[in-house]
């Protein structure tokens, strides 16, 4: 219990040493350049002090849940040899963990009043919202097919170097011909899609199989599915663009 | 004390909203396809759940502590009165030399977000186990802010110059690949990965504030069409300087051994 006690000290203050820049950005240009005293500085203090615990459970959370089961199915899935299923399993947790992120509503929302702005969508709320809609599946099928591509690249061994200098490829062709103002999301929306929680299954899951098979190395070939998941969504959004 | 409790209670909400599908998806597929029990089922249940508290403990902070402030910070740093300017005043306030701490807050804030970033912490320490020690958590956690810094900083001078985001982009997307053809072949797949994994829960509420602080106070820029666009360069530069920290740290070790 006790020894328990010692770690999750040692926990606590790395998250409180990962959290000290941003409270010396923000102390720094409040009370110095912008010449002001910290406002509410009880309620700030609370949420600190409520940041720095999550992080630290999060942590541990991550290394006793989240790595484990990601590299366990990938095992399991290697050794029921099943390709139509691994693809399946794949595609449908690029799909969900993005249709309800909540990064991705806001974005397209935006997108939807940058859209209405420009005349290419009516000037309605209806409308608005049938674009907005469409756009999260969009992003949402982008991000399904982007980590069954990438799984198969891990199972053939492909270079991740391909995958993304196509994607790339994918991209510039896409804006030439993207309307003008969907560019920018288009291609903030490759950063925003990609969540806490499905960043580290994502990643376990990769390595997991990269490691389960012979021949594939898990640094070399396990990384790279998030990288392909944040190029996929640029070029569906401006094809999105494109086709309303 | 009421209020406090709701509000928590909101951001675990969200947060269940978040995990539900991944979690049906995980137990759908576990138990009717893969039909294995989970070894360790009541150590992985534990970590979910204190992944589920830690992230809304996480969020509800950030938005108490944090955000109130730092959205009200960029909006003052990119508003005409803090530089002591009318609004009639477009031609110095179009331009770019006159926001040198638009660009400090920018690439401080970028900078330190990226530190304290959740997944980027996650993809640290798996590198770091999958590599036996070679890429070391840190040296993966700075190189990523530094890019991350560079990006927004570069981002915002965009904004405020006026130049086309596609330029940029595509310019680094050129740039991403000749570096790729120098760069220690182990790291490419994690360099790639780092671009997409950075801009997550705390950079980005920050950045699309000064995205649209910036856009909605320079004159001739619309925060519709040119608030976008930080986050794209804040994950582009983060590939660039992890293939540089890998290159870097390859010359290093060649040096040392040629002693």
């Amino acid at each position: 219990m006790k020894a328990l006690w010692i770690q999750f000290l040692g926990s606590f203050a790395d998250s409180a040493r990962d959290f000290a820049p941003i409270v010396l950005v923000i102390a720094f240009f409040q009370v110095m350049v912008l010449g002001e005293a910290i406002p509410h500085l009880v309620e700030v203090l609370w949420g600190g002090f409520l940041v720095v615990f999550g992080l630290t459970l999060f942590v541990q959370g991550l290394k006793l849940g989240v790595f484990p089961i990601g590299e366990t199915m990938a095992w399991d899935f290697a050794r029921k040899g099943s390709l139509p299923w691994l693809l399946a399993f794949a595609f449908a947790l690029g799909f969900s963990t993005t249709v309800a992120e909540p990064a991705l509503i806001a974005v397209a929302e935006e997108a939807a009043k940058v859209a209405s702005a420009g005349g290419s969508i009516g000037d309605t709320a209806g409308a608005r919202e049938d674009y907005a809609e469409g756009l999260r599946y969009t992003v949402a099928l982008s991000v399904g097919f982007a980590i069954v591509v990438g799984v198969l690249r891990i199972l053939r061994g492909w270079p991740v170097q391909y995958l993304i200098i196509g994607g790339y490829l994918g991209v510039v062709v896409m804006t030439a011909f993207a309307p003008k103002e969907i560019v920018g999301i288009a291609y903030d929306s490759g950063g925003v899609t990609t969540s806490t929680i499905t960043v580290p299954l994502v990643t376990a899951l990769g390595v997991g199989l990269a490691s389960s098979i012979e021949g594939r190395n898990p640094l070399i070939d396990g990384f790279g599915l998030i990288a392909f998941a944040s190029l996929t969504p640029m070029i569906f959004v401006m094809g999105y663009g494109i086709l309303r | 004390m009421t209020e406090h409790l709701a509000s928590l209670w909101q951001s675990l909400a969200a947060t269940l909203d978040d995990v539900m599908p991944i979690l049906g998806i995980l137990v759908g597929f576990q138990v009717l396809v893969l039909r294995r029990p989970i070894a360790n089922l009541r150590q992985v249940a534990y970590g979910f759940l204190l992944v589920l508290l830690g992230l809304a403990f996480f969020l509800e902070g950030l938005e108490r502590a944090l955000f109130p402030l730092g959205r009200l910070m960029a909006e003052q740093l990119t508003d005409p009165a803090f530089l002591g300017l009318e609004r009639a005043d477009t031609a110095t306030l179009s331009d770019w030399r006159s926001h040198g701490w638009v660009y400090l807050f920018a690439f401080a804030t970028g900078f330190a977000t990226t530190i304290a970033e959740p997944s980027l912490i996650a993809v640290a320490i798996k590198a770091n186990q999958v590599s036996g020690g070679t890429i070391g958590i840190w040296g993966l956690r700075l190189a990523v802010a530094v890019g991350v810094a560079i990006g927004i900083t570069l981002g915002s001078m965009r904004i405020i110059t006026g130049t086309p985001l596609h330029y940029y982009i595509i310019g680094g997307y050129v740039l991403v690949l000749i570096q790729t053809g120098f760069a220690p072949r182990a790291i490419i797949p994690l360099a790639y990965d780092s671009g997409g994994v950075t801009t997550s829960t705390v950079t980005v509420p920050l950045v699309a504030a000064l995205g649209l602080g910036l856009s909605s106070h320079i004159p001739g820029r619309s925060p519709l069409i040119d608030g976008f666009g930080l986050i794209a360069f804040a994950s582009l530069f983060p590939m660039m300087t992890v293939m540089a920290y890998a290159q870097l740290s390859e010359w290093h070790a060649g040096r040392r051994q040629r002693r």
